[in-house]
């Protein structure tokens, strides 16, 4: 009776190569029963808020969901770390009965005056969507007696999947948006959006941007500011890295303010360098020294990292990987930067893929390359040993997956606490892999130590 | 300092939520895979959160409710979901547990899973076990002693044939602890029933393939022969009165005797003399020698430990089982911590250290870690034991943090930590000894070799 892959999950997987048209099916709900690797609507607006670090993020709900979410990322912040507490209302069983809208009031006044924090964002969980507690009266009245903004972040985990938890986390941030002075914001100037500054990946980025004589208005919302957010209308250009997280916030800027965006990645070599080019063409009508100053940077960045690179690909040449992410947007930046060590992309997934992602994916990748929408520990290991990989890339979910099948494991979410963007983080990526996939344990796992033995090859069975 | 009575909101909780107490004991069960009937994060979250403590994948199934279903109820996904868990994973135990949302919508989870054993009856369908654990009442360790009580409840069904086995519910211990009690059984030739076991299915080893269940588990059979066995011990001063022991014995007259969690010398001794009058063999010379190694290394250490302050927090009879032993040893515990509420805490601690403790220890239930630190950082503890959330107040204060418990998400080996039994308390003392004497010699302008 056991099978990987459930009948109603089969068209969320596709091969491909072999002139198949991608229809992959995606951005659903996911299966009862089928142990989905994703969370839910607030977990996506969690993720996306969490960075800010002057602001006071309270859940209101039982203890679970912000026990959970309690600083298990590596977002950095160069001053306040407000974000890194975990503040709820901790609604108990007579709060169901009578609603938690004096919790939630009580909580805010105490946490506000104790705090004193720039914003405040209140997330709702899915038993105040049931409750019924009026979350946006709450939050009016008291950025009222406060004198800060206080946002509802409409979160119930039910009401649709993570993707929804980003829409309602921009809808949030562009309350923000427009409340600051930009009178002095110059004309080079950017928005970072979509970077949580995981191991302080914003700082490598921002050096750069430096270099070319560009500044930064906001980020978004990795080592994030309620007032840089309040001023970020003022910028001139909106650089979008995490797609499934800020696009909507982007498109809310162009529509208002008319700020154009574009998508942008710091992972990888090509990448990391392509969105340099791209904005430096975006600013060369006002100076025109940024072509020159950023082929320099370009240059100057390979010319040390190349060196480097190459000894790690002599080990890697040949070497397979699956590889299963939140946002897809990420994985073609990693199946170029696996390129890079010689290493080919043979699985990829993600949690929350749209059909114009998978398309995308489809055209870079190999043939015969396994794409997955919403996948689950077993169709994972399933592909995982289909492919004989040698690397997984994944979160904290994932690693205990590919351990347990003796495959080496790097973790890109955002728990990591190594810098994996720009130049310097393409280094750490390339260090990290090889320290996983050369290390001499896996001689020892039954799998490899099978095929050293010289059994099926394919299975790594007996 | 309680929150019970004026409310005030939380910072940093000392508690985790009811269905994930539950998730981990259902998965210490043979062939058993937890199910929470919920919207897909909760089994998410839960699961992230368990495998950086155990390092070991836990999948956890769920409903994956949406918000028709929150509205219409939630009982077709929960029907498909215990569907495609049969097929995906084979399970011969399904333990349904429910959130917050599925209490609140009132899902009559009961009436589901009869409706499902009925439209189902002519598949092979495994064992359904549920448990209602709404996140809005209780904490992780009623969750798990809730599903405790509904695995002995819904499973051992009917009295047994007399038997020499011994049912030990241990509590929320790790997996070593598990794998040390069944040591200690086996040395006294005792058959023994341990509900969950999670020794080997949230520690397992790499294999071949990918197991979708690990192996290990309380077997099925066995707990099913639960009400035959000579006698239940379960540990634990501050358990719910009702509890799997208590129902076992309150249906099968199977002796219960609730013992405390055996940390440290006299709640050890306990256990070893309750283990020796149920069987009514004598203590194993093994252990008597491990008792006497940790009396020698009680005196051996006692000035280095004498009058030292501890703030102990986290579940609430790993605390009551830690303040006994620490102090036997001399330490001063001036202030516990617990997120648990109505644990009658306050009372267990004050019997247990009576008669040796050289300080009353200040009692909270109910608290967080802004309330823990607040009072800490006036009564200056020279030691911090409990789980990993405590860290950063040990950073700040500048001491030492010895980890214990569930979760230890920022070291390795929390599922291997010893806790239990005469050397479960040797391998702590030994610890904190040596955590005292390294902040002693990094403290030190000499830096001495010898300490």
């Amino acid at each position: 009776m056991s099978k990987a892959i459930l009948e109603e999950r089969k068209d969320q997987v596709h091969r491909t190569g072999h002139g198949n048209p991608v229809e992959i099916a995606c951005n659903k709900e996911s299966l009862a029963g089928a142990v989905s690797q994703r969370a839910c609507v607030f977990c996506g607006s969690r993720v996306v808020l969490y960075p800010i670090a002057d602001a006071l993020h309270l859940v209101h709900g039982p203890i679970g969901c912000a026990v959970y979410t309690w600083d298990i990322r590596g977002a950095l912040s160069s001053g306040p770390e407000l974000h890194r507490l975990s503040f709820s209302t901790d609604l108990q069983e007579l709060d169901v009965v009578f609603g938690g809208e004096e919790k939630l009031t009580a909580a805010l006044d105490e946490l506000i005056d104790r705090h004193k924090p720039k914003a405040a964002f209140v997330y709702s969980t899915c038993i105040v969507g049931i409750i019924g507690d009026d979350l946006e009266a709450v939050c009016k009245e008291m950025s009222l007696k406060k004198k800060i903004p206080v946002l509802p972040v409409m979160s119930e985990g039910f009401k649709g999947n993570k993707r929804a938890g980003y829409l309602a986390a921009c809808k949030a941030m562009f309350q923000l948006v427009g409340t600051q002075d930009i009178s002095d914001v110059p004309k080079l100037s950017v928005n970072i959006l979509g970077d949580f500054n995981l191991a302080g990946e914003i700082w490598i980025i921002r050096k750069y941007f430096e270099r070319m004589g560009i500044t930064v208005v906001a980020n978004i919302t990795g080592d994030g500011r309620v007032e840089d957010i309040g001023r970020c209308h003022g910028a001139s250009l909106n650089l979008v890295q995490c797609s499934g997280a800020t696009l909507d916030l982007a498109k809310m800027l162009q529509e208002t303010y008319g700020t154009p965006f574009i998508r942008v990645s710091y992972i990888g070599i090509e990448d990391m360098a392509d969105s340099l080019y791209q904005i430096s063409d975006f600013f060369k009508e006002i100076d025109p020294t940024i072509v020159e100053k950023t082929e320099t940077l370009v240059r100057e960045e390979l010319s040390t990292l190349m060196p480097e690179i190459a000894r790690y690909r002599k080990d890697l040449e040949g070497k397979k990987v699956a590889m299963y992410v939140g946002g897809s947007f990420k994985a073609f930046s990693l199946i170029k930067a696996f390129r890079h060590l010689g290493m080919k992309v043979v699985v990829c997934g993600s949690q929350t893929g749209t059909k114009e992602d998978y398309n995308e994916l489809a055209e870079i990748a190999d043939p015969d390359t396994i794409l997955v929408d919403d996948a689950n520990p077993l169709e994972l290991a399933e592909f995982i040993k289909e492919k004989n990989v040698d690397l997984f890339v994944g979160g904290v979910k994932e690693r205990p997956i590919a351990y347990k099948l003796g495959v080496g494991f790097c973790d890109h979410n955002h728990e990591r606490k190594e810098a994996l963007g720009g130049f310097e983080g393409m280094l750490n990526f390339a260090k990290e892999v090889h320290s996983s996939v050369m290390s001499p344990v896996w001689n020892f796992v039954p799998r490899r130590a099978n095929r050293n033995k010289g059994v099926n090859k394919e299975t790594g069975n007996v | 300092m309680s929150k019970t009575s004026n409310y005030v909101s939380t910072t940093n909780a000392c508690k985790l939520c009811t269905p994930l107490g539950a998730s981990l004991a259902f998965r210490g069960v043979e062939g058993g895979i937890p199910f929470l009937h919920g919207s897909q994060g909760c089994a998410t979250y839960m699961r992230r959160y368990i495998i950086s403590h155990f390092r070991e994948s836990i999948d956890i199934a769920s409903s994956a409710l949406g918000e028709k279903n929150a509205i219409y109820g939630g009982g077709p996904n929960l029907k498909k979901g215990i569907l495609n868990v049969m097929i995906k994973y084979e399970p011969k135990v399904v333990g349904v547990a429910t959130t917050c949302l599925t209490e609140t919508i009132g899902d009559n989870v009961p009436m589901f899973l009869s409706e499902f054993k009925k439209e189902f009856s002519e598949l092979p369908l495994p064992e359904i076990v549920q448990v209602a654990t709404p996140s809005y009442n209780g904490t992780h360790t009623d969750g798990w002693h809730g599903a405790v009580q509904a695995i002995t409840e819904q499973l051992c069904l009917e009295k047994t044939s007399a038997s020499d086995t011994v049912n030990i519910l241990p509590n929320m211990v790790s997996c070593e602890d598990i794998r040390h009690l069944r040591e200690i059984c086996e040395d006294f030739e005792i058959a023994s029933t341990i509900l969950p076991d999670i020794s080997e299915t949230l520690d397992g080893i790499t294999l071949e393939d990918y197991v979708k269940i690990p192996t290990g588990g309380t077997p099925l059979k066995d707990i099913k022969k639960m009400s035959g066995s000579k006698a239940t011990i379960e540990f634990g001063r501050c358990l719910p009165e009702k509890t799997g022991g208590a129902s076992l014995q309150e249906r099968f007259k199977t002796p219960n005797y609730r013992i405390g969690l055996p940390i440290g010398l006299r709640e050890s001794d306990v256990f070893f003399e309750t283990l020796s009058k149920i069987s009514g063999k004598k203590i194993p010379r093994r252990y008597e020698q491990q008792r006497g190694r940790l009396v020698d290394a009680f005196v051996d250490g006692h000035k280095y430990v004498f009058g030292k302050r501890a703030v102990v927090y986290g579940e609430e009879d790993l605390v009551t089982g830690l303040c006994s032993f620490l102090t036997e040893i001399g330490i001063d515990v001036i202030l516990v911590g617990t997120g648990s509420k109505n644990k009658n805490l306050e009372t267990h601690i004050k019997d247990i250290t009576r008669d040796v403790a050289t300080c009353v220890p200040e009692v909270h239930e109910g608290v967080d870690f802004f309330d823990i630190a607040a009072r800490a950082e006036e009564l200056k503890p020279d030691i911090l034991i409990g789980h990993s959330k405590g860290y950063q107040y040990a950073k700040a204060w500048d001491i030492p943090l010895i980890r214990v418990g569930f979760p230890i998400h920022d070291r390795f080996g929390g599922q291997r930590t010893k806790h239990i039994g005469y050397e479960g308390t040797l391998s702590l003392l030994d610890r904190i000894i040596n955590a005292l004497l390294e902040k002693k010699q990094n403290d030190s302008p000499v830096g001495y070799g010898y300490l």
